[in-house]
């Protein structure tokens, strides 16, 4: 182990003075899909804070080197953590087992056909019942709240850790944006609406056929601002995390991965970065910086996703009318055909379901 | 380095589920993509010439005999002649013939009639038979918004078969554990309309009696007591899914996508598919419902009701029923003998404007034609009814049905 260490040392030692050998050797380990070598000391661990619980195991993975760090654990648990898993458990097998109901617990149908299994909320006509019937939407309800539960507990754990070791809680607020548009989507919104049906199934097929129907329902949702706003900002973050990390890889033979020691003092690598990016397009951002250009875009993205939602039928029943309206829309010639009526001539009018 | 090698093949089972994915689901191409509607609006038909040809072999119009309008009324020779009784025995004998060649090939005469006894109702294939000759006529004759001069035969539905191949039940759906767990929501399986997991039986909520509300879209633009779901959104897209993958073509043949709902951005085409569901129903409860109780239990479904119609019963996967070979005018007989045929009696008293199919979208728009390539606004985006081409297709040779 120590042995490696070396090495890495030493190979960071050439990049500094032989150019040459810094290409041949440092090149050849950082220009790699993954993480060729791994200098592995013993377990690093820091002293508990008053009143936290002990940790579990810890141990090294030469697999888990490869994509990350070698050390696995330890793991902390905590009361938090531990009522987030229990909580999460009990959603994932609520909505689990009533997948398996509806293939009348046949687990090669299961199987076959999760993809397209789900668990649906309670029907419109049953508005906001707080309980109702189990094979109604009951389900649907009991696994929203101990989904929702779970998450907010860890969310309140994230804070917490990050409190206990000094950090700020930049993690924890950006993981409630995300936190917010979940709880739009499941839990305001329906509110508002008056009924648990406006809200999302569980299940992969089943909550995609449900976003391609909300958006139907609602006139599509493309002229919506805010999801507009929201895309670019989904986007941004792409294009800022392929550019910084692009960057940050670039520049790796001169030891920009230690990020936090070159904003503190400027090295090649920064310096060289910075440079690149004024070269191309006459404006960088600073080490950093450019980690709040990224929070901020990533933030925003589910910030204004969830503003939007929210609208929704709320506030505006139908977006493409909408932005006629205001004149976001590209008007055509008038080519289409008139409306020969509603096609309920025989009889009802009732829901579908 | 043993993790080296896992990583490998983790790597490699990841790439072959991938490669798996697009083999099983992508499409080889050539895909041919064809402008029907104002430039920028996506409105598109793609089509995929190996799929053509392989769906214009199976849109084959069969071998007809000529007609035969010679001899006595049939009434006047055979007995108990209930339906057919005005037409000449020659062309009474020449329907007999085709029918048996489009419905029971392999069975022949004897699939309907006891041949000890022709005029014999012994056979409920022949009362079922009897009816669906009225339902043929009612269709050519009062449904002309929906079958324009094409018609239809029983061939355009039963090609050969003693039933049509695409017919509906009423679907409840497989067996579900019940009880207490979630229960008959009416999807979220695989047998939904194209493998998806939308309502699996969109047919019994809208093409039947009492049927749904197909326009679940906002007229306006703020919220103005408009109460339909999301969960009906997904009951009407099921219904639609259903007419894309029964006449082949994609959303944008009726539909501009940026409003699904609104008719002054529609083709021509919508209009006709809105006369299709009103004829679909109409069919289904005045001719397929009645039949049921002739029907022995074996033609019945799981829930005990008979067969029904939707619309691929006779598109079949074609834009129009063999590419909308026109049999039907061949055979006089199958049209109401005082029948006006330019004018739709259908039902009800919601008569629509009258809707053309001389109005393509593409050709309403001559200020400006330079932006148009020229392969783009093919005249086939309204095909005359005899036209054997796909819907705005530029098929190779091999793909072309032959002519009528």
């Amino acid at each position: 182990m120590a042995g490696l260490v070396e090495l890495v040392a030493a190979i960071a030692d050439l990049a500094l003075s032989n150019k040459k050998n810094a290409q041949e050797n440092a090149m050849a380990e950082y220009q790699n899909i993954f993480t060729r070598i791994q200098p592995r000391g013993p377990i690093q661990t820091v002293p508990l804070p008053l009143g936290d619980d002990n940790r579990l195991g810890a141990t090294h993975s030469h697999l888990l080197g490869i994509f990350g760090d070698a050390q696995l654990g330890p793991f902390y648990l905590g009361r938090l953590g531990v009522a987030s898993l229990i909580c999460g458990f009990i959603a994932f097998e609520v909505i689990g087992l009533n997948m398996l109901a509806s293939v009348n617990w046949n687990f090669v149908q299961f199987i076959r056909q999760l993809p397209w299994l789900g668990l649906e909320p309670p029907p419109p006509s049953l508005g906001l019942t707080i309980l109702p019937p189990l094979n109604e939407g009951g389900w649907w309800l009991i696994a929203g709240f101990f989904l929702t539960a779970s998450i907010l507990l860890w969310w309140a754990r994230m804070y917490r850790r990050a409190v206990q070791l000094g950090m700020g809680t930049h993690v924890a607020w950006a993981f409630a944006s995300a936190i917010w548009l979940y709880l739009v989507l499941g839990f305001i919104r329906p509110i508002l609406m008056g009924s648990w049906g406006e809200a999302v199934p569980f299940g992969i097929f089943p909550h995609l056929d449900w976003t391609a129907s909300f958006s139907l329902r609602y006139g599509n949702l493309f002229y919506n601002p805010f999801h507009m706003l929201s895309i670019a900002f989904l986007y941004g973050s792409t294009l800022l995390f392929a550019m910084h990390a692009a960057t940050v890889l670039a520049t790796g033979r001169y030891g920009s991965e230690r990020e936090v020691e070159q904003i503190v003092h400027r090295g090649t690598a920064f310096e060289r970065g910075m440079l690149f990016w004024r070269w191309t397009m006459g404006f960088n951002a600073t080490a950093e910086s450019i980690h709040r250009w990224a929070w901020w875009f990533a933030v925003l993205t589910t910030l204004t996703g969830g503003i939007g939602i929210l609208l929704t039928g709320t506030a505006v029943d139908n977006w493409y009318l909408w932005g006629m309206k205001h004149h976001i829309v590209a008007p055509y010639p008038h080519i289409g055909v008139p409306d020969p009526g509603p096609l309920s001539a025989i009889g009802g009018t009732g829901a579908a379901q | 380095m043993k993790s080296m090698e896992l990583v490998k093949v983790l790597g490699a089972v990841g790439a072959l589920a991938v490669a798996g994915v697009a083999f099983f689901t992508f499409e080889r191409p050539p895909v041919n993509v064809v402008q029907r509607g104002y430039r920028g609006t996506g409105l598109d038909e793609i089509y995929n010439p190996r799929h053509l040809a392989a769906e214009a072999a199976l849109n084959k119009v069969p071998a007809m005999l000529p007609q035969m309008q010679v001899g006595p009324l049939a009434k006047t020779v055979y007995k108990n002649v209930q339906v057919l009784g005005d037409v000449h025995v020659g062309e009474f004998t020449r329907l007999m013939a085709s029918m048996t060649a489009w419905v029971a090939p392999k069975e022949g005469c004897a699939y309907c009639h006891n041949v000890n006894n022709m005029a014999d109702d012994s056979k409920y294939t022949k009362k079922v038979a009897r009816k669906m000759i009225l339902m043929v006529r009612d269709i050519n004759s009062n449904w002309t918004d929906h079958v324009k001069k094409v018609g239809v035969t029983c061939y355009t539905c039963h090609r050969g078969n003693n039933v049509p191949q695409y017919i509906w039940f009423k679907n409840d759906g497989p067996p579900e554990a019940g009880g207490f767990a979630e229960t008959y929501t009416g999807k979220n399986l695989m047998i939904g309309p194209d493998h998806s997991s939308l309502p699996y039986d969109p047919y019994s909520a809208f093409l039947k009696q009492d049927p749904h509300t197909i326009r679940v879209q906002s007229t306006t633009a703020l919220p103005s007591g408009d109460r339909h779901s999301i969960k009906q959104a997904e009951w009407t897209y099921a219904l639609m899914i259903h007419f894309s993958t029964s006449l082949g073509v994609n959303c944008t043949y009726c539909h501009n996508t940026r409003a699904f709902g609104d008719w002054s951005q529609s083709t021509p085409q919508r209009v006709t598919a809105w006369y299709g569901v009103k004829m679909v129903r109409d069919v289904n409860i005045n001719y397929l419902e009645p039949v049921q109780s002739m029907l022995p239990a074996y033609r019945l479904g799981p829930s005990g009701d008979g067969p029904k119609v939707f619309c691929m019963t006779c598109h079949q996967g074609a834009y129009k029923p063999l590419y909308g070979a026109a049999m039907a005018p061949n055979f006089p007989e199958l049209y109401l003998a005082s029948a006006d045929t330019s004018t739709d009696s259908g039902d009800s008293g919601m008569t629509p404007a009258a809707p053309t199919e001389t109005a393509p979208a593409t050709a309403t728009e001559p200020t400006t034609p330079s932006t148009t390539p020229p392969a783009a606004a093919p005249p086939a985006a309204t095909p005359a009814p005899t036209t054997p081409m796909p819907p705005a297709a530029s098929p190779a040779p091999t793909a072309q049905p032959p002519q009528p």
